[in-house]
């Protein structure tokens, strides 16, 4: 690995002082998406302020019926937690379908926003990327781009955001509590990553200098009709080439409010306005099902390799609802799909 | 956490390479004082300095989980942890598994099951295994496949790797 010099933040004002003071360091946390970007040369940070003992690993709950979580808490943690697993199940899912036990085990609750694409050309620090080396250009869209996004892209960038726990989170209209020099402010999680137009460098609106707090969950969890539906090329420990998160609130039959994100398909969790409000209102069947997923997924866009992710998503779309709706979310172990 | 909204220029280093720093661990039971860079991970560490070479280096990048160890009793993979992050943790190797000269259960097992081949996935499977039992998630054959998931089997051994793990659960 490169060299680089090693330092502890006491507390965050510290935090907050120490990267302020060097611009070229970054903040590390669990590790398992920074080490590995420094040993495959794409992070090349001079100094890492260790963040990993800073006190924010609470999960508690907020006056307004909601969870708060403290950016340190495990990924493991969180989706163990009784409040997690009772009341959000779908993020306690999504969690589970991410990565393995021992990476869940390190990887913080904040890191998780801002780990990196997986993009193969992103970590091939021999070809081009946007991403990596802005203006350099984009090797994946006339390149091998089975993994890479359908929704979303620019002609700088069809890179994916990697996360499971982001599409929970994205479905469940988390809130981002950040802190910078400039004191503390609160990001909604649909505006907290960014698509690539022509900055892929910038994964996130995040700034430089400020650290997430915290994640807060609002009170309404969907923990009756929920599912987490990832669709990857082994049955565990793979990126989602699509996800689905799903969450309903029904009245009988009829769908009182509906929550979609696809994970796996564009450089953020894919959420859409129109299609959950397509849903509303509707008998909860595979024929509304169908018909959201339709403008869910519109302007979709494959680039060769990665077309069959349009109509693997449209299937995956409607077989999450349909489970959401049937109260019968997907098994993390059990891995046939019903 | 790192900056995602920062294109780190990838060449702007530092001028001078950082000293080596004093760092203090506690592997299998027993503090070990080392002089280590700071990018030095947790694996190396233990391989090239505390010569605890059981653990090994498989792909390097948290992908084949080999290097799996424990830390605090919880399975990490030490290739994608830095050893002076771990000051003031306890960790546990498969060196240290065994106790007053007897294997450790899961380490019997492996051997009654014959659950591995070549053997390079063997000391992390085991460690991942000890914190498999310990979280007490996971009863069925399903639930051990998922969350052993992290540690790959290049010669496939894991249907004895499963029953190997069931064995040691329902004597622990």
């Amino acid at each position: 690995m490169i060299p680089f010099q090693y330092t502890r933040a006491t507390d965050v004002a510290d935090a907050i002082k120490q990267i302020a003071t060097d611009p070229s360091a970054k903040f590390i946390a669990g590790g398992t998406n920074l080490i590995d970007l420094i040993k495959y040369d794409v992070a090349a940070p001079t100094r890492l302020i260790d963040i990993s003992r800073l006190p924010l690993r609470n999960v508690e709950e907020t006056a307004t019926g909601g969870v708060r979580i403290g950016a340190m808490v495990p990924n493991t943690d969180l989706a163990y937690h009784p409040l997690v697993e009772e009341r959000y199940p779908l993020l306690s899912r999504a969690i589970l379908a991410g990565a393995s036990q021992q990476l869940r085990n390190m990887a913080s609750t904040g890191g998780n926003l801002l780990q990196r694409t997986r993009c193969f050309y992103f970590y091939d620090a021999a070809t081009p990327c946007n991403k990596r080396e802005p203006g350099s250009g984009c090797s994946a869209i006339d390149g091998v781009n089975r993994i890479n996004a359908i929704l979303g892209t620019s002609d700088s960038c069809i890179a994916t955001h990697p996360s499971d726990m982001c599409v929970a989170l994205a479905a469940l209209d988390a809130i981002v509590h950040v802190t910078g020099p400039a004191g503390s402010r609160s990001i909604a999680f649909s505006d907290f990553h960014r698509l690539p137009g022509d900055t892929p460098q910038l994964d996130t609106n995040l700034q430089p200098d400020e650290i997430i707090t915290a994640i807060e969950l609002p009170a309404k969890g969907f923990g009756a009709n929920y599912s987490y539906l990832k669709i990857r090329d082994r049955l565990s420990y793979a990126f989602a080439l699509v996800s689905v998160a799903a969450a309903l609130e029904l009245d009988g039959d009829t769908i009182k409010e509906a929550r979609l994100a696809l994970g796996g398909v564009a450089h953020k969790p894919w959420r859409s306005s129109a299609a959950e409000a397509a849903l509303q209102g509707q008998r909860a069947d595979t024929s509304a099902f169908a018909q959201a997923a339709d403008i869910l997924l519109r302007g979709a866009r494959g680039f060769g390799h990665n077309d069959f992710k349009i109509g693997l998503a449209r299937r995956a779309i409607v077989r999450t609802l349909d489970q959401a709706a049937r109260g019968t979310p997907q098994s993390i172990s059990d891995k046939r799909i019903r | 956490m790192t900056h995602s909204g920062t294109a780190a220029p990838p060449r702007a280093r530092i001028a001078e390479v950082p000293e080596k720093i004093p760092v203090t661990l506690s592997v299998n039971r027993k503090p070990a004082k080392l002089l280590l860079a700071p990018w030095t991970t947790l694996l190396d560490a233990l391989r090239d300095h505390l010569d605890l070479t059981g653990t090994k280096k498989g792909c390097d990048h948290g992908q084949c989980g080999a290097c799996t160890v424990l830390v605090d009793g919880r399975r990490i993979n030490s290739c994608l942890t830095l050893a002076v992050m771990q000051e003031g943790t306890e960790i546990t190797t498969i060196e240290g598994l065994a106790r007053d000269g007897e294997l450790h259960p899961l380490q019997q097992a492996f051997i009654d099951h014959d659950a591995f081949q070549c053997g390079y996935c063997t000391s992390g499977q085991i460690c991942s295994a000890a914190g498999l039992i310990a979280d007490g998630k996971a009863k069925t054959a399903d639930e051990i496949r998922e969350l052993m998931s992290g540690n790959i089997c290049r010669c496939g051994a894991y249907p004895n790797i499963v029953a190997a793990i069931q064995q040691a659960m329902e004597r622990s």
